[in-house]
């Protein structure tokens, strides 16, 4: 028996020589430049020949340290930053930070103010899904779904722009309700910022045209039988494998975990006098986690029909002090991000400015299964896995 | 034709010229559509200001935007191969279009091994693709010139099966003997012969399955792995800029204009019209094949934007386990109906 | 049991209705896109109405607004009255390189001297030119639009 200097044995005997040679496996960068890592995500990948044996995410390139930030900003100035934690969804990041401080100051928000803030969060969450399901098809190689599904995204962009005057950024929610008015003073008169006129009407044809880009989506995607082949059976992410990441959102609901915490945080928005489903699947694989997706945008136009039709009357915000001081305490709130679980660990000692301010993000758990989830799978197979997670590296990185 | 007294050369060259002249302007016509039917079926506008109204003249824009930018050669990569690679490739897809007859004695060369020439020479791209692959000194290029060759290698097969079939129903392997079966009567209404194109004829499988094929031998959508830009940036063609890049380009889309030549050719009919005259087909005989060369190039552009792409395992797969099949289930019927019938 | 391959078949079925359908394309510059009345595009000063209390420069998240003042004395009517002082603005520059467009500064003025417009169009060439100075902030009040119809 010789050695092959490493690379290999050589067997030599009566019935024949035998050569075993070892491969090596070759390391691949996939990122941070790279068009389908959905931002600055490196993925350090050991691949043999194509398929992949080891795989870790170096994360951080993106990091704009908003915990820090938020350390010497007052709660209204927090607001407008973590705006851009995710930046598809710009609204439902506001929601549960400022659910947080109403509990710390004890303040009950405006019953119409609520109704405003489900209305914009469902908005927010049909505007995400629609991203996610054109620009999923996109990494598997469909071009036309993604121009689709963005000519119907600018309908609901509109009318969020509309009611509160920014698109992705709306920076809305002030605590004990939304924003009241531009110009709080005592002279001039004050400009409410109440719901625009024909907003209604705007928000019903939105939902009509988001109802035609899920049918159009339906024919072009879902029954397309290439995603199937391509999305079927790929990055299966078990049940118990779920619990144990902490991977929360759709992610969760397609393995069949049945999280959703728009049904389980009661309190938050109000939710109890509405009508809707929380979408699970079994498989937990690529395909499924898609398929959850669509039937949420059906979920939540459902859900924003019925809201409008039940937006009580009254004040925008409930009454609080010009200067915000917040009690001493400590509160974690967590909310249903479109992405999934995001929750604001807040500590005050009193004051106009928190101690810290800890974000859980849901991005972040959602891709530390990719290291289990990669190993033994070819490159294209590690892209879909990686595209059905939908995550955003400001949502990772902070 | 006039006979000119100046010397052989010359005159090939003139037509060498004119040849790839005409072979540019169709090729950047074939771009302009592709940009235009795409954009409109995502809803945009395409191109709209270059030249005035639609944009004609934005290919040409193109071209020279690759012209003026900077040359590259990475380090790593193996110099002669990487330079050479582009033109390879080039090289294969234009050769095919010697043999391809525009009207009834308008051909550049009548050769009477036509089919067999034509396969042979558009492997020549294969090789050129796996040349930019392995010289350009970049793991991702590597891979996908990899991947690029095992799918090219793969798909010839079915290429070489179906028209072998053709060859048998016409009998002959020149592409104007092809033509020419296409165009006799099958049988008779009354006093009226009707002939028909191979593609109506027996051959709505060979038809199938060679434009599977040719869409795999292109490198486009559904089966564009090689160079699918959501994975490995560019695949073989990362490393190359300027004016080899656009080698490529152009290859690609000279590729794409030769495969619908052959097809129409082969399986439609080529020049020739039902019910006119072989003297009207001379002049006409350009613009019939050409339009048929813009039906199948339609047919390829609305694929490509309405499919994604499959992984290379369910490709090698679908080529080996179902068109192999087919296109020898094919020859074997139509070797039978020419014997019965 | 479905027919294989009839999902490829309606995707192209709904591309190619997509081909002959008209493009939602918006030609800018030809054509420009009416914005709502709310959208945040440039802040427009009113200086009458500023009394340079720095509110709004506290408040910025990023503290882009740039204010400076000097103290003006009111003459008396009645001799022997108490001097009064009041604010004159210097300068007020806001940095539209570092401006988030977040509208707390707008919100907190007290004299409403702050304004949102929807106007987009000015970028710049030098990153210095984005500073807009006082006189420049009031120029943008032109485009200042009403504020819409509530709902109902």
């Amino acid at each position: 028996m010789t050695q092959l200097d490493g690379r290999g044995i050589v067997e030599v005997s009566d019935g024949g020589v035998s050569v075993e040679l070892k491969g090596e496996t070759m390391t691949l960068n996939i990122g941070p430049q790279h068009p389908s890592t959905h931002g600055v995500l490196r993925l350090v990948a050991e691949v043999d020949g194509e398929r992949i044996a080891k795989l870790e995410p170096a994360i951080g390139y993106m990091h704009r340290g908003k915990e820090k930030l938020a350390e010497v900003r007052t709660y209204a100035q927090i607001t407008a930053l973590i705006n851009r934690i995710d930046w598809v969804s710009g609204f439902a990041n506001e929601v549960a930070f400022i659910r947080a401080v109403e509990q710390l100051m004890g303040v009950e928000p405006a019953p119409r103010a609520q109704m405003i803030r489900l209305i914009l969060t469902e908005l927010t969450r049909i505007s995400n899904h629609l991203v996610f399901a054109s620009s999923y098809p996109l990494e598997l190689g469909a071009f036309t779904p993604l121009m689709w599904a963005f000519r119907e995204r600018e309908h609901i962009m509109d009318v969020i722009e509309s009611a509160t005057g920014g698109r992705f950024h709306p920076n809305f929610n002030r605590v004990g309700g939304v924003k009241p008015a531009a110009g709080g003073g005592k002279t001039q008169k004050k400009v409410s910022l109440d719901l625009p006129a024909g907003f209604y009407a705007a928000v019903e044809n939105a939902m009509d045209r988001a109802e035609l880009a899920c049918d159009e989506l339906d024919d072009l995607v879902t029954g397309n039988e290439m995603i199937q082949m391509r999305a079927k059976g790929v990055g299966i992410i078990s049940y118990d494998d779920v619990i144990a990441y902490g991977i929360s959102g759709p992610n969760a609901r397609a393995s069949g975990v049945p999280t959703d915490l728009r049904k389980l945080e009661t309190g938050l928005l109000p939710y109890e006098g509405i009508d809707f489903d929380v979408i699970t699947r079994e498989n937990g694989d690529a395909f499924d986690r898609y398929l959850v997706r669509i039937l949420e945008i059906r979920e939540s136009i459902k859900i924003v029909r019925q809201a409008i039709g039940s937006v009580p009357d009254g004040p925008l915000q409930a009454k609080v002090p010009r200067v915000l001081k917040v009690p001493p305490g400590s509160i974690y709130v967590r909310a249903e991000n479109p992405k999934g679980e995001m929750g604001y660990y807040i500590v005050s000692q009193g004051g106009r400015i928190p101690y810290r301010v800890k974000i859980r993000s849901a991005s972040f758990s959602n891709i530390s299964i990719l290291s289990k989830v990669a190993v033994g799978q070819l490159i294209p197979d590690l892209v879909a896995t990686m595209g059905s997670l939908d995550f955003v590296l400001g949502d990772v990185d902070r | 034709m006039i006979a000119f007294a100046v010397p052989f050369a010359l005159w090939l060259t003139a037509k060498l010229l004119v040849a790839l002249g005409l072979m540019l302007g169709v090729v950047l016509v074939v771009i302009w559509m592709e940009l235009k039917w795409s954009a409109h079926i995502q809803s945009r506008v395409g191109p709209w200001y270059v030249g005035g109204r639609w944009g004609w003249a934005h290919p040409l824009a193109e071209a020279l935007k690759f012209l003026q930018k900077e040359d590259l050669v990475p380090d790593d990569a193996d110099d002669k191969v990487f330079r050479l690679a582009p033109y390879v490739m080039l090289a294969g897809t234009i050769a095919t279009f010697v043999v391809i007859p525009i009207g009834p004695s308008v051909v550049a060369r009548d050769l009477d091994i036509g089919i067999f020439y034509l396969l042979a020479v558009s492997s020549l791209s294969t090789l050129g693709v796996l040349m930019a692959g392995w010289s350009s000194g970049n793991k991702y290029s590597l891979i996908g010139g990899i991947r690029a060759g095992a799918q090219l290698i793969a798909y010839e097969l079915p290429l070489v099966l179906a028209l072998v079939a053709v060859a048998v129903q016409a009998g002959t392997l020149s592409l104007t003997g092809i033509v020419a079966a296409q165009a006799t009567p099958l049988f008779h209404i009354g006093s009226t012969g009707i002939s028909l194109p191979f593609v109506l004829s027996g051959q709505i499988i060979g038809f199938v399955v060679f434009i599977i094929a040719s869409l795999a031998e292109l490198n486009r959508t559904p089966f564009d792995l090689p160079m699918a830009e959501s994975e490995l940036t560019m695949g073989y063609v990362t490393e190359y800029s300027g004016l080899r890049f656009s080698m490529f380009f152009l290859g690609e889309y000279a590729g794409m204009v030769s495969m619908a030549a052959v097809v129409s050719t082969v399986y439609l009919g080529g020049y020739w019209l039902p019910g006119l005259s072989n003297d009207l087909l001379d002049w006409l005989g350009p613009f019939v094949l050409v339009g048929k060369i813009f039906f199948i190039v339609f047919l390829f552009i609305w694929f490509r934007w309405t499919w994604p792409r499959i992984r290379e395992d369910q490709l090698q797969q679908l080529a080996w386990k179902w068109l192999i099949p087919l296109t020898l289930f094919n020859i074997v019927a139509t070797a039978t109906l020419k014997v019965v019938f | 049991m479905p027919i294989p391959g009839i999902g490829l078949a309606k995707g192209l079925w709904l591309t190619l209705k997509a081909l002959f359908r008209k493009p939602v394309t918006v030609m800018w510059p030809d054509e420009k896109e009416e914005l709502a009345p709310r959208a945040r595009g440039v802040i427009a000063l009113s200086t009458d109405n500023c009394t340079s209390c720095m509110l709004c420069a506290r408040e910025c998240p990023d503290w882009c607004i740039y204010i400076e003042a000097h103290k003006v004395e009111i003459p008396t009517d009645k001799p022997g009255g108490r001097v009064r002082t009041r604010n004159e603005l210097d300068r007020f520059d806001i940095d539209y390189g570092l401006c988030m467009y977040c509208g707390i500064c707008v919100e907190v003025c007290p004299f409403d001297a702050l304004y949102w417009s929807p106007a987009h169009e000015y970028g710049e060439y030098k990153i210095a030119d984005l500073l807009h100075d006082k006189e420049k902030l009031v120029e943008w009040l032109g485009t200042v639009p009403e504020p819409p119809a509530l709902e109902k």
